[in-house]
């Protein structure tokens, strides 16, 4: 039996208490004061979110651990967990102008925002099997909501329902997979599902398997990606600007988690699997992309192969690898955040339009967007010297230095495939004639644009922290 | 060794005066300040490049200017420092400058801004190019460049541009990164990405042949090589004319650059293996492209396909590692980059009066254009490689190093020379004598004091180095005399060592 945990034993716990109790407060207050409140529940809960990330910086160093080893608060753990909340605070900030204009204004949005962020802090920490179902329904129930926010909007509602009979249909998958993984080695904790894996036999992988299969789910890897495409499209654009980010930071965190302090002995077997799924999604995602006329939709397949990408520093299975992997993910949020900005600002007389074309000399009639929006395609697109470039950079290293020279040599093809799509859309953007003028870009969208953009023209010049960052992050799991 | 980092100043200054130019006003006043403030930033820039030249040391091998900063972490540094291989190109890229944006001077009128930003970004990238001393920042640098090359072909290109800048773009990309593979390959076998350690590691074999493959893939592609050249023609002649000159007079170089900082020294025994293969692609490039130009109906088309041919040339003569081949390959792509410029200036003058590059809506222009008649003559000899011109030390300096190697390749290559003669000679018939017959013509003027100033230097240029080419030979000297030193050496250490066994 494991001692109660004391008050000071909660401690590594305090972020997460700190967003449980202040979603409760926040919904409070939104019933309160229902329709006058929503502006307020949504500054309070960006507030909110940014405490939360504070107080994580501020826990103390090193690793700490708490109900009995089931959570963890590493180095690898606060580099996620910041950037998580990153993206939950930028989608919050990006929703309050758009809800305002379509008449959505509902402060149950970011309380339900909040509340999916408390579930990915929980299941990045995770560190036994138990643990990691809780993060993980938390997370994605509210987001099953968010999806369907929309109610009068037929697409909305469809791209909700989907997402949950999926998603439950791999919350199934992953729980079958965790019992397999008991059932052989009669723990669920990390460390001692590590300890007797070796010889756990034939079983064990089949429990991997499906717990993978899971894990694919929720970071759209193929060949688990099929609700994407819709659910990014039908989504409204806000909340797909969130899926697009923080979830699948969380999603990554567990894969890699799991893949590296639950089965190092195995390394080899689930070595192919995440290598397959890797190359899978990365050629999707590049082919596929190539004839989407919808920005969220090519959105979709960009960020399928975005995590085919990011997979390949797991595949390596090093330290270096999972570094790769972590340098990706910041920089994939920036980039994510920063296109997002300009498809929520996609907007005028008639409306939210969504179609590639209505880019069309964007250059001309909104020059400072476009040329951050060319620079954020560009870094997508893995061009030097744009951030993108850095973060396929890192993960092609620890392949090659893993010896994966297939996987390695496949990605960077797929990236120049990839590279294809991104530039049509520059192409729209900078040789087509203009097409009808945007209404001017809401403030705080700017603001996230700039950031976002900056940073990913100006990583080049000093890449140096992020990347030592990730690095002991990636070390304090080996 | 300086006390301030002017190779990072060199390199930099142009973004510092892209920074300056986006906060100019975007109107006509707004235009003309532009291009004020982007010919003073290349003039300044030109300016420092040649305290470069001051400063140095002609009969060091070594690099110099070094500067090193912490950058990626691990070993991969930000390090800059050039030596008598890099300099030349450094020099030529910064003195071309003022050049092109002289020549955009009225050319362009829709957004000036963006195309001046673009021009200096891109001059930033291309002079980076060839200062970085570290195998990561040269691929930053190297890749980089493609960015500003795209928008200029895609924005203020010709009617085909969407095509061109695409294919331009993927090509390039799809090149380069594999060589980016092969980069990491040698991080983890060196442990460094430090160009000068790894100039003194010897790889082992299996690597060095597939990292040589794989730079070849970049390079060759940069070059550009037989049969990978088809982006070049589609690119120049969608390009506007600035953007044409910065293609053949630089960008090409970045490959023959590559082949000699890294595929010769790092990989000599690949180098030496598969060297008949580049022999056979440069023999193929100079003589099927020559008579490719031959049928061309259009100027720039024609002037395209010869920079393939005499990229042929470099590389012919840099595979032949002789001293005198090396040396000529780095003079042929240095006249090249003069003369083929100049050529493409030349046409930008003929189609910015009559907005065509058909060979056949010219003719006669003698009567009406002396001076431009002139300047054209002696590019067009260049071109051929008459003695007296830049052109002809480069290919008799390559056919000399080459003979000495391999008696086949040097006489196969020897006919590409008279094969430029035709075409080069039969374009300059059509376009300037015969009787100005066309209506159109009858009116066209003969080029300004701009025009004079954008062609007057590299007249002089093209004239003086091939009467007196000992500066740029002088340059390089000590840089080509170790690297061939260096290369024979492991050559011959590889084979002292196969034969003890």
């Amino acid at each position: 039996m494991y001692p109660a945990p004391t008050m000071t034993g909660l401690l590594p716990l305090l972020p997460e208490i700190v967003l449980g109790v202040g979603a409760m407060a926040l919904l409070m207050l939104g019933v309160y004061r229902s329709e006058r409140g929503v502006r307020l529940v949504d500054i309070a809960s960006i507030v909110l979110l940014i405490t939360a990330g504070l107080i994580v910086l501020a826990l103390p160093a090193g690793k700490l651990a708490t109900f009995g080893g089931s959570f963890v608060v590493d180095d690898f753990a606060r580099f996620l967990k910041i950037l998580a909340i990153i993206g939950s605070a930028a989608a919050i900030l990006m929703s309050i102008d758009y809800d305002k204009r379509e008449k959505q204004e509902r402060f149950e949005y970011s309380v339900l925002i909040v509340l999916s962020t408390l579930g990915m802090l929980m299941l990045i920490s995770a560190a036994d099997l138990i643990a990691l179902y809780l993060g993980l329904e938390l997370m994605s129930l509210p987001l099953y909501v968010v999806a369907a926010s929309h109610r009068s909007s037929l697409r909305s509602t469809e791209a909700g329902l989907k997402y949950f009979v999926l998603g439950a249909l791999s919350s199934g998958m992953l729980l079958y997979g965790a019992s397999l993984v008991y059932g052989f080695t009669g723990t669920v904790n990390f460390a001692g599902i590590a300890q007797s894996a070796a010889d756990a036999g034939t079983g064990l992988i089949f429990g991997l398997v499906f717990l993978f299969a899971g894990f694919c789910f929720k970071v759209s890897a193929v060949p688990f990606h099929m609700w994407t495409p819709d659910v990014y499209e039908g989504a409204p654009t806000p909340v797909t600007a969130f899926f697009a980010a923080a979830p699948k930071v969380a999603g990554i965190a567990m894969f890699v988690r799991v893949a590296v302090a639950a089965f190092p002995g195995i390394t080899a077997q689930w070595q192919e699997i995440v290598a397959f799924v890797s190359v899978a999604s990365m050629l999707l995602g590049s082919f596929a992309a190539i004839g989407q006329r919808n920005i969220k939709r090519l959105m979709a397949y960009s960020s399928i192969g975005h995590m085919g990408f990011a997979l390949i520093g797991l595949a390596a299975g090093t330290s270096e690898g999972v570094q790769g992997v972590l340098v990706y993910m910041a920089i994939y949020v920036t980039m994510t955040l920063g296109v997002f900005a300009v498809i929520l600002s996609m907007r005028r007389s008639g409306g939210m339009v969504e179609s590639i074309d209505q880019l069309a000399g964007l250059a001309r009639t909104h020059p400072a967007m476009a040329f951050f929006l060319a620079m954020l395609l560009f870094s997508m697109a893995g061009v030097p010297p744009l951030a993108g470039f850095f973060a396929k950079f890192y993960v092609f290293l620890a392949a090659i230095k893993a010896g994966l020279y297939v996987l390695a040599v496949i990605g960077v093809l797929a990236s120049v495939i990839g590279a294809y799509y991104y530039l049509a859309i520059v192409k729209i953007m900078y040789f087509d004639e203009p097409a009808e003028n945007f209404y001017s870009m809401p403030d705080e969208l700017k603001v996230v644009l700039g950031v976002c953009g900056l940073f990913n023209i100006l990583f080049f010049a000093y890449p140096g922290p992020l990347v030592g960052v990730a690095s002991a992050a990636a070390l304090s799991l080996f | 060794m300086t006390s301030w980092p002017i190779l990072s100043v060199v390199t930099f200054l142009p973004i510092a005066g892209a920074l300056f130019i986006t906060f100019l006003r975007d109107d006509e006043a707004g235009a003309r300040n532009t291009r004020w403030v982007a010919l003073w930033t290349t003039l300044i820039t030109f300016a420092i490049s040649l305290i470069l030249v001051w400063r140095f040391d002609l009969a060091s091998a070594d690099f110099q200017f070094l500067e090193k900063r912490p950058w990626l972490g691990g070993a991969i540094t930000y390090a800059m420092g050039v030596d008598g291989i890099s300099l030349p190109f450094v020099i030529l890229t910064t003195a071309l400058m003022p050049i092109s944006i002289l020549a955009s001077w009225t050319a362009i009128q829709t957004r000036v801004r963006a195309y001046m930003i673009a021009f200096l970004v891109l001059e930033t990238l291309m002079v980076g190019t060839f200062c970085a001393l570290d195998l990561v920042l040269f691929y930053v640098f190297f890749e980089g460049g493609l960015i500003p090359m795209f928008l200029i072909i895609g924005v203020w290109g010709g009617p085909r541009r969407v095509y061109a800048s695409f294919k331009f773009f993927l090509y390039t990309l799809l090149g380069s990164v594999l060589m980016l593979l092969a980069i990491m390959a040698m991080y983890w076998e060196a442990g460094t990405t430090d160009i000068p350690a790894l100039l003194h590691h010897a790889f082992p074999r299996s690597l060095q042949t597939w990292a040589w493959f794989a730079f070849l893939a970049s390079f060759a592609v940069k070059m550009p090589m037989w049969p990978v050249h088809t982006w070049l023609p589609d690119a120049h002649v969608e390009a506007p004319t600035a953007g044409s000159v910065i293609l053949a007079a630089i960008l090409l170089k970045m490959g023959g650059y590559g082949f000699l900082r890294f595929s010769l020294p790092m990989f000599p025994q690949a180098s030496v293996d598969l060297a008949p293969l580049i022999y056979a692609l440069s023999v193929v490039a100079i003589i099927y492209t020559s008579l490719v130009a031959l049928m061309q109906e259009d100027v720039k088309k024609l002037i395209a396909y010869s920079s393939v041919a005499h990229m042929g040339f470099v590389t012919m003569g840099l595979f032949a590692m002789t001293a005198q081949g090396v040396a000529g390959g780095i003079f042929q792509m240095i006249s090249h980059g003069i003369v083929s410029a100049a050529l493409f200036l030349c046409v930008g003058v003929i189609y910015d009066r009559m907005h065509t590059r058909e060979i056949a809506a010219y003719g006669g222009l003698v009567n009406r254009m002396p001076i431009y008649a002139f300047a054209f003559m002696v590019f067009t000899l260049a071109n051929i490689g008459l003695p007296g011109t830049s052109g002809f030390i480069g290919e008799f300096l390559t056919l000399i190093g080459t003979f000495r190697v391999n008696n086949w390749v040097a006489t196969l290559a020897t006919f590409g020379t008279i094969l430029s003669a035709a075409y080069a000679l039969w374009l300059y018939r059509k376009v300037i004598f015969g009787k100005l017959t066309k209506p159109s013509l009858l009116h066209i003027k003969d080029i300004g004091w701009r025009e004079i100033a954008v062609l007057a230097p590299l007249v002089i240029l093209t004239i003086v180095f091939g009467i007196y080419p000992k500066p740029v030979l002088d340059m390089s000297a000590a840089s080509v005399t170790q690297l061939v030193d260096n290369f024979q050496h492991a050559i011959s250490s590889v084979q002292s060592a196969a034969l003890a066994r």
